[in-house]
């Protein structure tokens, strides 16, 4: 369901870089109607969130369809294999959703082009606000898929709270990708005395582990916290379940109160699609639109010289405000939010499901550049 | 996580796991059993019980309606796979059973998958076993401690029917010789058609009760096709008492093991099937010399 979200907003992208839609100029102002006289076309394939079958469909548009940029994830594991793909093949990426601190840390790319947020981000900036409203020592139990997204977020966030607030891991429960039955750790976590459930899980993994904890009156016995927030998990396990949960996330849409770039995004959005983006359609359509800049202000489709255009580090505008890419490990630098569920009876419309509470500055809660290993490689 | 309170939930969580897996291996092995074929999709069979509950409940709203409809619906798909394909197979070699019913659950699960879609389908449990529900030791989800009812009066139930019916009888003598059977004047295939449903209402029954705990999607029988297969060893080919004792074995290992590292679970069962394979091959209660 993410992905399917993430890659309607490149599709809308896409419709508006060929049209010169007015929302696409003021992010990309070179694009006519297509770039440097080119119409773009979007082949899709799906990964299934497996890195094998996302490497074998990008070669095969390498290989067949002589494709100039790779694009998409909603998992980091297939994130850092495009990456690794995209280095060896000399073809621009832009990971989609991608949570882990590996893909623009130890297996960053010189090819790869990150503009969402990651697990460090969400550590440094749901940190204060965990602290702040629940205060120091407290327990806490993880949930934990087992790959290098699930690892890479526990890590930070359980460091953050040790480090700044005493808060201490009283147990982890990693389980892996595509679990239906949460029952053993469950068991688990309800004989931990934790006071807070972290669910650092994804996709269909967090909309069941987050039933079944509520299932074994874990929730709301503790208090459950989402650091990297999962789109649709709200729609899916319900506000009652999401009631009160501080999440992090990049955007929600009704940041279209504060940003006009969000409203204009939002509305052009639902009437394509009849509901309003999470956020990896507008993951996926900021990257697109910040791509497209590149292009034509490199006035190029050569990667060298996309790279180089990246790599300036020049400050850009983005959905909610400017921001830029590291050129030392083309992460992105932008605002993330911290959001906290509603309650049933406070939401506007059945898709209100998160009031914003804070909107944090990237360069506030991004690492330092060297802090997470990253050494992109030649061009 | 050791601690008494922790070991305790966690062998009744095993109970609960256990059973259930102990139903649908009950399914694939009196099909083995009795047919000679191993069908690799009992786990799609799974998935149709929940599937087709979902769409009873879906237009009645009765968890009753949805676990009967469910179980009947995959009892007349068993029937028709094996009117309709498996019984061609009969004197094929097994790698053509195995290709054939392994190509079947593919055609199902992404049959499925293509009218459905992936996304998760939730069958709620009935009002009066939904909330928590205090053992003493631990609480518990009440819809689990019922799934653990029903699972057990359904074993309960096959039980009876083989041990207790003159059709039982007849299967239970299939299992040890069919030839012997059909030279008996019993018409074995419709007995093999009846078995085969039988076997997969088996799995499609534990696919509907198990829908309101996990919910369901077009993979959901995938995982449990692997640990049934592993019941089924433990327990013993073909052998019904075995295939309760596998899953009540493999419902506890991967539990308590959970305890120590929930990774490990799976490593740990594997390990038991491996140690049965190694020093008693026809399994915990299969008999010897039984193919």
């Amino acid at each position: 369901m993410q992905g399917e979200d993430e890659r309607k907003g490149m599709e809308l992208a896409v419709e508006h870089i060929n049209t010169s839609h007015p929302l696409m100029k003021e992010l990309a102002p070179g694009v006519d109607n297509g770039l440097l006289g080119k119409k773009l076309e979007i082949l899709v394939a799906d990964s299934a969130a497996n890195p094998n079958q996302a490497v074998q469909a990008e070669q095969s548009f390498i290989n067949q369809n002589n494709v100039m940029m790779m694009t998409g994830s909603t998992s980091s594991s297939v994130a850092v294999a495009l990456n690794k793909l995209a280095d060896r093949e000399k073809i621009i990426y832009l990971p989609g959703i991608s949570g882990s601190n590996d893909t623009t840390g130890k297996d960053c790319a010189r090819y790869g082009f990150r503009q969402g947020f990651f697990g460090e981000m969400a550590a440094n900036a749901i940190g204060p606000t965990l602290v702040k409203n629940f205060g120091e020592n407290r327990k806490a139990a993880y949930m934990t898929p087992d790959y290098t997204y699930g690892h890479t977020v526990t890590e930070s966030v359980s460091t953050y709270l040790r480090d700044h607030a005493g808060w201490e891991v009283v147990t982890n429960q990693v389980s892996p990708l595509g679990t239906q039955d949460f029952s053993q750790y469950l068991t688990n976590i309800a004989n931990s005395g934790a006071d807070f459930l972290i669910n650092v899980n994804w996709g269909r993994d967090a909309v069941l582990s987050t039933q079944q904890a509520a299932q074994f009156g874990i929730i709301p016995a503790m208090t459950l916290v989402v650091p990297y927030q999962i789109p649709f998990l709200a729609p899916e396990a319900g506000p009652e379940l999401t009631e009160g949960v501080f999440a992090c996330t990049e955007f929600w849409w009704t940041l279209e109160d504060e940003y006009p770039l969000v409203k204009q995004f939002v509305e052009a959005f639902q009437e394509k699609y009849g509901y309003r983006p999470e956020w990896g359609a507008e993951n996926g359509y900021v990257a697109f639109a910040h791509w497209a800049r590149m292009i034509t202000e490199a006035n190029s489709f050569y990667p060298a010289d996309v790279i180089a255009q990246y790599e300036k580090g020049e400050t850009i505008p983005s959905l909610m405000g400017d921001v830029f890419y590291r050129p030392e490990d083309h992460q992105c630098v932008r605002p993330v939010c911290i959001v906290r569920g509603k309650a049933r009876s406070e939401m506007q419309n059945d898709e209100d499901f998160w009031e914003v509470v804070e909107v944090l500055s990237g360069p506030d809660v991004i690492q330092p550049v060297d802090y997470l290993g990253c050494e992109l490689g030649e061009i | 996580m050791l601690s008494w309170g922790n070991f305790i939930s966690q062998m009744f969580n095993g109970l609960v796991s256990g059973a259930l897996l102990a139903l649908i291996a009950s399914g694939l092995t009196i099909i083995y059993g009795t047919l000679g074929v191993l069908n690799l999709a009992h786990g799609a069979m799974f998935m149709l019980g929940g599937y087709g509950g979902w769409i009873a409940y879906t237009y009645t709203g009765s968890y009753t309606v949805a676990v009967a409809a469910g179980t009947i619906f995959v009892l007349l798909v068993g029937v028709a796979m094996e009117r309709g394909i498996i019984r061609h197979f009969y004197n094929r070699p097994p790698e053509d059973q195995l290709l054939v019913t392994f190509g079947l659950g593919i055609v199902f699960v992404e049959g499925v998958r293509l009218v459905f879609g992936s996304l998760i389908k939730m069958t709620p449990p009935p009002e009066i076993f939904r909330g928590i529900t205090n053992l003493g030791f631990m609480v518990y989800p009440t819809y689990r401690i019922a799934a653990l009812v029903i699972v057990v009066v359904a074993l309960g139930a096959l039980y009876l029917i083989l041990y207790r019916t003159r059709i039982g009888m007849i299967v239970r003598a299939g299992i040890e010789d069919s030839t012997m059977v059909g030279s008996l004047g019993i018409n074995v295939f419709k007995v093999f058609m009846l078995v085969f449903g039988i076997g997969a209402a088996a799995a499609g029954f534990a696919g509907i009760v198990n829908a309101p705990i996990v919910s369901i999607a077009p993979d959901v029988g995938d995982r449990y096709l692997v640990l049934t297969f592993v019941v089924v060893i433990i327990g013993g080919v073909g052998s019904f008492p075995g295939a309760v004792l596998g899953g009540l074995i493999a419902g506890q290992l991967l539990s308590l093991t959970s305890m120590i590292d929930p990774a490990y679970s799976e490593i740990v069962l594997f390990v038991a099937m491996t140690l049965v394979l190694m020093f008693r091959p026809r399994g915990l209660l299969g008999t010897a010399g039984r193919e």
